[in-house]
């Protein structure tokens, strides 16, 4: 049988073994400090999705984008399956995950194949799959931002966005409307229209402008949106064949009695 | 003296730096089937490291980066998951960190360094703990969960060295690359300066990563003629991971002279540097052995 152990070998053995421990700790200690500071420090080189600048588009089908950097695996095969080289790779001067891709659209548009071969050569989920009807993509919104300079606010006849778009009539369409310096002449407003407008941005690189009037945005940077209980009264009115509240009885308004309901023009000898 | 005089002296320059040439062809020959296609036209593997597609025909994906996304919370699609399916095994097959020694572009970078550091006969520096990997590790996982986004792929000097090489030269230069320079500039200094072997050895993560996937690969280094050892320590000098030599050479604690540790990336360096002969490449059954 063994013997018992003295105080004195018990104090000792209680010593080393406490100094192992520390040591064992202070080792785990270190490796998980040092690596949580390299993890912390990759965190510091990932600019926020938040951040995504205006001009930079992402694939037809792209996750929105606080989801695009967890989805996508930065491999590039979208980009080399692209035969047009609109898609590159963002760079930290982007602004964006690195590695993801994007395309601006006044250097190269998405020319909007077919088959969408983006799409299909995506590993990973960051483009949708489900996504198999090009003018169903959502790249963004196009806006024709500055009414000063677009050639047909000036009441010319340029139409080069509206003739470039492959949606063309349905996600830009010319609208009609008096113009008020010449008094005899139309103005044909060049107008986006958000449910068919795929965001490809070929009316930005076709925009004859040295800068373009009509640029391609996020879309989340460019739409409104109603609130949700709105009902315009004219379609409720159409889809239901008739008023909701009855017909309108037309009050003649005072000092138009002789005029049709609606016109408010004054009479030439009308004094105030 | 410098590790490897005396087997260049008795085996002959090809024969002292044999595995080392190879392991630099095997690297240059997979960035190369990446690169023939943007630069010459000759597609021949599409994509980058974190998932590409051979012959438009063969998936494969870097579990490493995939796992991450699915960390985040996103289902890849089938052609990622099957080519990560497609390296897992295969790496379980030959051994995880066989892809350290002889694909990863970062090795000839921490290997200039560890070549540098002995040249210059720096000891500077602190090592961190070996394990610091796998805190990384967890970290990476636990941060691309948290954030839902690959965080690490900001930083990872892998795929943005590859990126940057296949795909940077194309598009805009400037910014990926100083990203690029910077990360593996960093990582030169840290293992010339701080600590030797520090990064491969010590702290990737992707590393840590491939050496748990494939623990029990088949591609191993054996010490079959350890009885002819002279302890002259020039394959401990250049080993990326030296502890794992001891136990086969020395019969520290096992019997077969195959080096079984899962760090060891049979990058065949301490087989060159050998004037006694005394390793050769061999699976990881055999147990022929002079002692």
């Amino acid at each position: 049988m063994k013997p018992e152990p003295t105080h004195q070998q018990r104090k000792e053995a209680g010593a080393l073994a406490s100094q192992a421990r520390r040591k064992f700790l202070n080792r785990i200690a270190a490796a998980a400090g040092g690596a949580g500071a390299l993890a912390l420090g990759s965190l510091f080189a990932m600019p926020p999705a938040a951040a995504r600048p205006a001009q930079a588009l992402r694939p037809p089908g792209a996750l929105p984008e606080a989801e695009f950097a967890g989805a996508c695996l930065r491999c590039g095969l979208c980009v080399q399956a692209c035969p047009y080289g609109t898609l590159r790779l963002a760079t930290p001067g982007d602004g964006l995950a690195t590695g993801t891709r994007v395309f601006t659209a006044r250097n190269v548009p998405c020319e909007m194949c077919e088959d969408i071969p983006c799409i299909k050569a995506c590993p990973s989920s960051a483009l949708d799959h489900r996504l198999t009807e090009i003018n169903n993509a959502r790249m963004g919104l196009a806006v024709l931002i500055d009414h000063e300079s677009c050639l047909n606010f000036l009441g010319l006849r340029c139409d080069v966005c509206y003739r470039v778009c492959p949606v063309i009539d349905q996600a830009i369409t010319l609208e009609k409307l008096h113009n008020p310096r010449s008094d005899r002449h139309a103005l044909l407003l060049p107008t986006v229209h958000a449910d068919h407008c795929t965001g490809c941005g070929k009316c930005e690189k076709a925009c004859v402008l040295p800068t373009p009037a009509i640029k391609v945005l996020p879309r989340p940077l460019a739409q409104g949106a109603l609130p949700e209980q709105y009902r315009k009264g004219w379609e409720e009115k159409e889809r239901h064949g008739g008023s909701l509240i009855g017909e309108q009885v037309q009050m003649p308004v005072r000092g138009l009695e002789d005029k049709a309901p609606g016109d408010t023009r004054l009479n030439s000898d009308w004094k105030p | 003296m410098t590790p490897g005089r005396e087997a260049i002296r008795s085996k002959g320059w090809w024969a002292a730096q044999r595995w080392l040439l190879l392991r630099r062809a095997s690297q240059l020959l997979v960035l190369s089937l990446f690169l023939s296609g943007p630069w010459f036209g000759l597609w021949i593997a599409k994509g980058n490291l974190a998932s590409s597609l051979t012959f438009d025909l063969l998936p494969l994906s870097d579990p490493f980066v995939l796992l991450q996304s699915l960390a985040a919370g996103f289902m890849p699609a089938l052609s990622g998951l099957l080519g990560a399916a497609l390296v897992l095994v295969a790496y379980n097959l030959i051994g995880g960190r066989v892809f350290c020694a002889w694909v990863c572009p970062v090795n000839a970078v921490t290997d200039s360094a560890a070549w540098l550091r002995r040249r210059l006969a720096i000891k500077t520096g602190r090592v961190p703990d070996a394990a610091t990997r796998y805190w990384l590790l967890g970290a990476v996982f636990g941060l691309a969960a948290l954030s839902g986004s690959l965080v690490w792929e900001t930083v990872n000097p892998v795929h943005l060295l590859q990126r940057s090489l296949i795909q940077g030269l194309a598009g805009a230069l400037a910014g990926g690359m100083t990203m690029t320079l910077s990360v593996l500039l960093l990582v030169f200094l840290y293992d010339l300066l701080v600590a030797s072997r520090g990064w491969c050895g010590h702290l990737c993560p992707m590393g840590a990563f491939y050496g748990l996937l494939g623990p029990k690969g088949l591609l191993r280094v054996a010490a079959s003629q350890r009885a002819a050892c002279n302890d002259c320590m020039d394959c401990f000098a250049v080993c990326p991971e030296p502890q794992v030599i001891r136990p086969a050479l020395k019969q520290d604690g096992q019997v077969s002279p195959v080096i079984l540790d899962r760090d060891c990336t049979a990058c065949g360096r301490c087989i060159d540097v050998c004037a006694k002969n005394v390793f050769n490449f061999t699976h990881r059954f055999d147990q022929r052995s002079d002692s």
